[in-house]
């Protein structure tokens, strides 16, 4: 059973979809296939708290600009991603399925700096982005539950208010 | 086997935890053509639980289900790490940090979170509608007001050389920053 044999709605036509992480396969996918990205996401989250990435005090200790250790994870993360881009687009590396890999360049929005601004107050004081947000409740801190669902009323709120945002 | 147990018991390096956080961009690249990125899940939680006729949440999700189901393991990788891989050794905050939250009104260093905070007692009180309700929410709108978070702009994009992930990455930062030096000094003297 495979998700893209059903039709998708009309709305799909009418406006485009610009996710910001799409899944750009093309070949359908079987239910069973997302067990990779399930596998995926766990040595993730391992990392997440391993690492204390997860950490409301290393998020301060990275704001205050006393301890390394954050951004040397994100600064070698990127360059060991930019490494593997300029691989697979030099070498035209294909997907498992024999895919070529589809980049997407991203257009400069005024969201960009407005919504980065916002995202930074918030990730200050919660001391997570999404992702570690998903670890620590894994951890057993309950109380974030609030906080993730509070994040999920946020990406409604701007969804509804969109049209009305300088964008 | 015991001592490589004893090892990864420990907490990891920057240098080990860093790579292996960039090699989430070419391996979900070349398992299945999908873009890193962990904020779209809050939108596809949305489009598939309370669309609302909204046109931003009108979109085939199921077809991005693979985020969803991402971040649930993202979420069991957390409760793994924490129950059978805990680090037996006490959490070690620099002592700058510790002394300036202190001077906050922090007391609990214990664990990988500020037990004064994060707990189910504060959650409803003032303290706990600014850190877990009103934070939260920034992260999601903000997130999504820039088209992304430290894994869609900081990682990938950076990763894809892209100059709108650099300004949003920028933000994210400046962000950060004003919230924990001008801002958080006010919020503590509220409780």
């Amino acid at each position: 059973m495979s998700f893209q044999q059903v039709s998708p709605p009309l709305e799909q036509d009418e406006q485009p979809f610009v996710c910001e992480a799409p899944n750009d396969m093309a070949q359908p996918e079987s239910w069973v296939s997302n067990i990779k990205y399930l596998i995926v996401g766990v040595l993730f989250g391992i990392v997440f708290v391993k690492a204390e990435i997860i950490s409301w005090f290393r998020i301060q200790e990275m704001f205050r600009l006393q301890s390394f250790h954050m951004y040397g994870v994100i600064g070698s993360a990127v360059v060991v991603g930019m490494i593997s881009v300029f691989l697979i687009k030099k070498f035209n590396i294909k997907t498992l399925s024999g895919e070529t890999v589809q980049f997407h360049p991203k257009k400069f929005q005024r969201g960009q700096i407005y919504g980065g601004l916002i995202f930074g107050l918030g990730w200050a004081i919660t001391g997570a982005c999404p992702g570690p947000l998903f670890a620590q409740i894994g951890s057993g801190y309950m109380a974030v539950i609030v906080t993730l669902l509070s994040a999920v009323a946020g990406t409604w709120a701007y969804g509804y208010f969109r049209d009305k945002l300088p964008n | 086997m015991q001592q490589f147990i004893e090892l990864i018991r420990q907490p990891w390096p920057w240098y080990v935890a860093g790579p292996l956080i960039g090699l989430t961009v070419p391996t979900l690249l070349l398992i299945g053509n999908k873009s890193f990125g962990i904020s779209s899940s809050l939108r596809h939680i949305c489009a598939a639980c309370f669309p609302a006729n909204i046109s931003f949440f009108k979109y085939y999700w199921k077809k991005e289900i693979w985020n969803l189901v991402f971040v649930l393991g993202v979420f069991f990788g957390g409760m793994i790490a924490t129950n059978f891989m805990e680090n037996p050794n006490a959490f070690q905050l620099s002592a700058s940090t510790m002394a300036d939250l202190r001077a906050l009104g922090i007391q609990d260093f214990s664990g990988l979170m500020p037990a004064d905070l994060f707990s189910m007692e504060a959650l409803f009180s003032l303290k706990g509608f600014i850190f877990f309700v009103l934070g939260g929410f920034m992260v999601g709108f903000g997130t999504r007001y820039a088209g992304g978070c430290t894994s869609g702009h900081a990682i990938m994009g950076l990763s894809n050389l892209q100059v709108p992930s650099l300004i949003a990455t920028c933000c994210f930062m400046v962000g950060g920053f004003v919230m924990t030096h001008l801002l958080l000094p006010f919020i503590f003297k509220l409780f």
